[in-house]
């Protein structure tokens, strides 16, 4: 469901062409994808990223904002490839929603 | 670097379906363009095969990439364009076959 | 979480309205998760994501628009940029590094290039910036291959049926920016004055660059 050449109703859809200002999540998410893939660190290749989302399940593709897909395609790359356990994340998630009454970063 | 296309050769693009049946793929050909056919516009190179890089596998060797013009009224039944325009998309070597003529 | 970033000057005509997309704060806890993991491994430093996103910051259509200036009225330029657009970004001092392969793609009064990438949303990020939103939406890429005439139709910009539309879709490791028609009437003007006609939008092709104003 990433192949959208042509996809109908999409191709007859009109076009939101209002701009969007980024929040900090999605400066981080898109710094992210960059350090990871930076041919000098070689820690994930675009074509993994890419491949990841195309994993996603149909609805997360239709659902999620651009850099929430991006997340979630990250951390299933970086799990699949050992770089980070799910258990490591599940750990730092509970942690952090410990902390979750300090001042946002 | 060897390329078997050069500039003005009328190639098909291959009616293949690697990712039919849920198969795990991740292919840089379009749909919309597989079948049909078109023309070299330009020679870009050879670079590592996508398909295999998106699984940790390097690649290689390199294959050759290729800016294949279509008619947009070859593309489409149907659809907001004049019959003159085009489109041009980046294609690798194993999924374009010669066309005869 | 409040705005932080606020988008470059874009010709916004009548859209002057401005969204943010607030992520949910599940997905904000795990950015944060994943980064200070990765940090606390030292896959990169502590302070590289800020550095990126300054960078990032740094990038937008100024460049791209410089690079289009100075092709409208130095022709050797011109040709290095067609021929090797990543030497001729590099001697204006852009950093290139992260950018597979960059391709300028010119206009002529017979053909005018659109830009879309229908499988994902790449894009010349490296001289432009992060895309817009419209450019990485679903209906954008299903659209612009399909229907490209609507498409400038509904971006309000005019293109005779005897001039040829190519599509360009950006399946492969090529970036493309389009080089522009030079505005009519603008052989006077300034190579400064001629990068302020340059939009973003004209660079991907579902605008033409700003008329020269007198």
């Amino acid at each position: 469901m990433h192949d959208l050449g042509g996809v109908e109703p999409l191709a007859s859809a009109p076009i939101d062409r209002r701009e969007h200002a980024l929040t900090q999540f999605d400066l981080n998410v898109d710094a992210l994808m960059y350090l990871l893939s930076h041919p000098s660190r070689r820690v994930i290749r675009v074509d993994e990223l890419r491949r990841s989302i195309e994993s996603l399940p149909s609805d997360d593709y239709a659902r999620l904002s651009y850099y929430e897909k991006w997340l979630m395609a990250m951390r299933d790359l970086l799990v699949e490839k050992g770089v980070l356990s799910a258990n490591e994340i599940a750990s730092k998630l509970i942690e952090l929603r410990g902390r979750a009454g300090d001042v946002a970063p | 670097m060897s390329a078997l296309f050069k500039a003005g050769d009328a190639v098909r693009v291959a009616d293949r379906w690697p990712e039919a049946g849920g198969v795990r793929a991740h292919v840089r050909t379009p749909h919309f363009l597989r079948g049909r056919t078109g023309t070299i516009e330009r020679v870009l190179g050879a670079f590592p095969n996508p398909e295999e890089l998106a699984f940790g596998r390097p690649g290689l060797p390199r294959v050759a990439l290729y800016m294949v013009k279509f008619r947009e009224a070859d593309l489409w039944t149907s659809g907001g364009f004049e019959a003159r325009d085009t489109l041009v998309a980046d294609l690798y070597e194993h999924w374009l076959e010669n066309v005869d003529g | 979480m409040a705005d932080r970033h606020h988008p470059h000057d874009h010709d916004h005509a009548e859209h002057a309205e401005i969204v943010t997309h607030e992520p949910s704060p599940e997905h904000v806890l795990l950015e944060r998760a994943l980064r200070e993991l990765l940090i606390a491994k030292g896959v990169f430093p502590a302070d590289a994501v800020r550095q990126q996103i300054d960078l990032t910051d740094s990038r937008s259509e100024a460049m791209g628009a410089r690079l289009v200036a100075r092709a409208w009225v130095d022709a050797d330029f011109k040709r290095l940029l067609l021929e090797d657009a990543k030497a001729a970004a590099t001697s204006l001092g852009v950093d290139v590094s992260n950018t597979p392969e960059l391709v300028v793609l010119e206009n002529t009064p017979e053909l005018h290039h659109l830009v879309v990438c229908t499988l994902c949303s790449c894009y010349p990020k490296a001289i432009l910036g992060i895309p817009p939103a419209w450019y990485k939406s679903r209906e954008y890429r299903a659209r612009a291959v399909k229907d490209p005439r609507g498409v400038l139709r509904e971006f309000g910009t005019p293109l005779g049926s005897d001039v040829e539309l190519r599509v360009v879709d950006s399946t492969a490791d090529m970036r493309y920016l389009v080089l522009p028609l030079r505005p009519p009437g603008s052989e006077g003007s300034s190579e400064s004055d001629l990068a302020r006609l340059v939009t973003r939008d004209s660079m991907i092709g579902v605008s033409h660059p700003k008329p020269v104003v007198d």
